[in-house]
């Protein structure tokens, strides 16, 4: 009996522990600029322009991921408008109270530019919102729960499916094995868009192309912070052809990078949401074909630009090819040679000759 | 008599008290080590909580509390159930289909909801329990592995049969029971089915200490061979207690769903943890009753209150991790120490009477 007791104290310590470093985001983004802890903006700015509560998704600053992006719209508004701001950071398997509680701890403190980053804060936001009908509140990927609009809240959206088609022809281009490979982090509504769109694009630049694609984890939100498993998953599709794999599994895509750089020369990573190029190791950056980029500072700074000028936005924005919301990178330059046809889908997609599937 | 009394109080009162005080002193030293305030933490942390922080302590304590007498069934007879996690997600998976699929109304809904839980939890730790006596499988292990296929199954089945909005996928949404609202509207309400963490607590205490199944349970986890020879039978006890534990798993969410989520979806509504949270708060309270009920509320407390660290001090929520983390280590090694301290303060006190003995007669 006793060793059992001490057996488990460690193991219900190990857990607790392991929870704390499970990062995961809902966004299935990944790379961008990480700030140094040292340089927070809402330490310093004491401004008297918008003052704005962002409120972060599982994994919080530092996840050179989404929430990351959202860190960087709020760093320029903040400087821009003269600011200040409050953040406050979501920890894995709180219940829904503690984003309300969170919401609310930040309007109470004068906040009247409240961003929730993640669909996670759409239910949150809404029961919070009719308290304070002076805050505005918007959530990036959110949606409205209910059937009662919100006259004080913005929906802020991306069409990632947009982007994914165009980096899908970039893949399906770029291929000589005729097989491509694509990685999720979990298997839901949101990442299925990014696969739907990048298959449409494959196919639509080869018909006859081949693509592989698999899930890190069903349902878990974990699957967005797993590198091992990012990595398992596109060394199985680099070992049944593919040369070229697109990733949107959040921080797991790190794995992603390190399976084409295993695989060898010849072999391409796509990544996702920021120019991953950008923050990749020297040793992943010559097989990191390009980006699709998925702006999420972009709507934070947008969002706050709107509150500041006295004309909040509110109910749905979509950001997409048409307003520069998604799009694809071209850091690296391997991808110069295709860029006039990317962009002639692109043109196509603006236009809505080509309209893209969001489900696979 | 008396006396003997205020010390055995005392006594047990040595072990948890020293372990919240080195719980305090490492996270006061981790503190300080990234280079943040401790004094600041401090004070956040036991600043009055507003009234909708009580609210949701409450309600967590409830839930919290559920999950750890479940992990204490299962201690109590030396097993280890560290898949409450699978079989409460699975179980309150089942009951908000159920429940959305609103084949009952009002009072028997619920109370069929909560049947369903109870039966898909226990057939889940069940299944851990069959494999334990048929094959010798470890429910350590087996229970891990259900874990995982738990959590793939509900997100595979959300997926098919779930309402789809937004980003999201969830049960269809049912009508919430009217809870009790001590403040304000906007701060919450205590959810009515917190009354279900109260049951299990009483039912808990009177199984252990007033049948003959507790008795058992208790034997059995003490001593095999000692329960099998005063007439139990082993199989018999291992699937009951695992399927026991598991039925309980079962209800850990079902406060939050009728109370306040009204469906059942991943990453969203749905809590996920709490069957790791009651595992280390079942230690905490040393599978009693009321050492439980403590620790849930501390676990609630610093949980909830954990919120508020962003906004008065520099240092990351994540903090109260290594708080509940530490509380726990610290707990079992301090009962260790006291139960030794304690065992030769007896010999003594006997080696005393002893001599005593032996000189009275001379």
């Amino acid at each position: 009996m006793r060793r059992l007791t001490k057996l488990s104290a460690v193991a219900a310590v190990a857990a607790l522990a392991l929870a704390g470093c499970g990062s995961s985001d809902s966004g299935g983004s990944d790379g961008g600029s990480k700030p140094a802890a040292s340089k927070d903006v809402c330490k310093d700015a004491k401004g008297s322009g918008p003052k704005i509560g962002l409120a972060y998704d599982v994994g919080g600053r530092g996840d050179q991921s989404f929430n990351d992006s959202a860190y960087v719209g709020l760093k320029k508004a903040v400087t821009e408008f003269d600011g200040s701001c409050v953040e406050g950071e979501a920890t894995d398997g709180e219940p829904e109270s503690a984003r309300e509680d969170r919401l609310r701890n930040m309007a109470d403190a004068g906040a009247n530019a409240i961003v929730g980053v993640g669909f996670a804060y759409s239910d949150s936001v809404n029961a919070v919102a009719p308290d304070y009908p002076d805050v505005n509140f918007a959530i990036v990927d959110g949606f409205d729960p209910d059937t009662k609009p919100n006259d004080n809240v913005a929906y802020l959206t991306f069409a990632a499916n947009e982007g994914s088609y165009l980096v899908g022809v970039a893949a399906a281009e770029k291929s000589k094995s005729g097989t491509i490979g694509f990685v999720g982090g979990v298997h839901n509504d949101l990442i299925k868009g990014f696969e739907a769109g990048y298959v449409a694009g494959a196919k639509a630049a080869k018909p006859s192309i081949k693509v592989e694609v698999s899930y890190i984890q069903e349902s878990d939100l974990k699957g967005f912070g797993d590198p091992a498993g990012g990595k398992a998953a596109a060394t199985g599709e680099f070992d049944k052809g593919a040369d070229v794999v697109y990733h949107a599994s959040g921080a797991s895509g790190s794995g992603v990078f390190d399976a084409a750089v295993e695989a060898g020369d010849g072999k391409w990573a796509i990544g996702v949401d920021s120019d991953q190029y950008l923050t990749a190791t020297a040793a992943q950056k010559p097989h990191i074909l390009t980006s699709a980029l998925k702006r999420v500072d972009v709507a934070t700074y947008d969002f706050i630009k709107t509150v500041n000028a006295g004309k909040p936005a509110t109910s749905y924005t979509t950001y997409d090819l048409k307003n520069d919301g998604v799009g694809y990178s071209t850091a690296g330059g391997f991808i110069d040679d295709i860029k006039s046809d990317i962009d002639g889908y692109k043109a196509k997609i603006v236009s809505g000759d080509i309209k893209v599937p969001t489900k696979p | 008599m008396r006396t003997f009394n205020l010390k055995a109080i005392g006594l047990s009162l040595v072990a948890p008290a020293i372990a919240i005080v080195v719980s305090l002193l490492v996270t006061t030293l981790v503190i300080a080590a990234v280079g943040s305030s401790p004094s600041d933490f401090w004070s956040t942390m036991f600043e009055v909580p507003k009234p909708r922080s009580r609210i949701d302590i409450i309600n967590q304590t409830g839930m919290i509390y559920i999950a750890a007498v479940a992990a204490a069934i299962g201690f109590r007879m030396g097993l280890f159930n560290i898949g409450l996690e699978g079989q409460y997600t699975l179980a309150s998976y089942a009951a908000a289909a159920f429940a959305g699929g609103a084949y009952l109304s009002g009072f028997a809904n619920v109370a069929v909801t909560l049947l369903i839980a109870i039966a898909v939890g226990a057939a889940w730790s069940g299944i851990a329990g069959v494999l334990r006596t048929t094959r010798g499988v470890s429910e350590v292990i087996s229970t891990i592995m259900l874990n995982s296929i738990a959590i793939t199954l509900v997100g595979y089945l959300l997926n098919r049969y779930g309402v789809h909005e937004g980003n999201t996928v969830r049960t269809t949404k049912i009508d919430l029971v009217t809870g009790f609202s001590p403040y304000e509207d906007r701060d919450g309400q205590i959810w009515t089915l917190t009354i279900i963490a109260v049951l299990v607590g009483v039912g808990f205490w009177l199984l252990l200490n007033k049948t003959r199944f507790g008795f058992d349970l208790r034997a059995s986890g003490q001593s095999d061979s000692v329960a099998k020879a005063s007439g139990v039978n082993p199989t018999r006890m291992i699937i009951t207690a695992m399927a026991l534990s598991g039925g309980i798993a079962g209800l850990i969410w079902m406060p939050a769903l009728f109370g306040k989520a009204s469906s059942f979806g991943l990453g969203t509504s749905f809590q996920a943890g709490l069957g790791f949270l009651g595992i280390a708060v079942a230690l905490l309270g040393r599978n009693r009753p009321l050492g439980m009920l403590f620790g849930a509320v501390l676990f609630a407390f610093l949980s909830v209150k954990s919120n508020d660290l962003t906004f008065a001090t520099d240092v990351s929520p994540s903090i109260v991790q290594i708080t509940q983390g530490v509380a726990v280590l610290a707990v079992v090694i301090a009962y260790e120490v006291v139960r030794r301290w304690r065992a030769q303060l007896e010999q003594r006190a006997v080696g005393q009477d002893l001599v005593t003995a032996t000189e009275a007669p001379a």
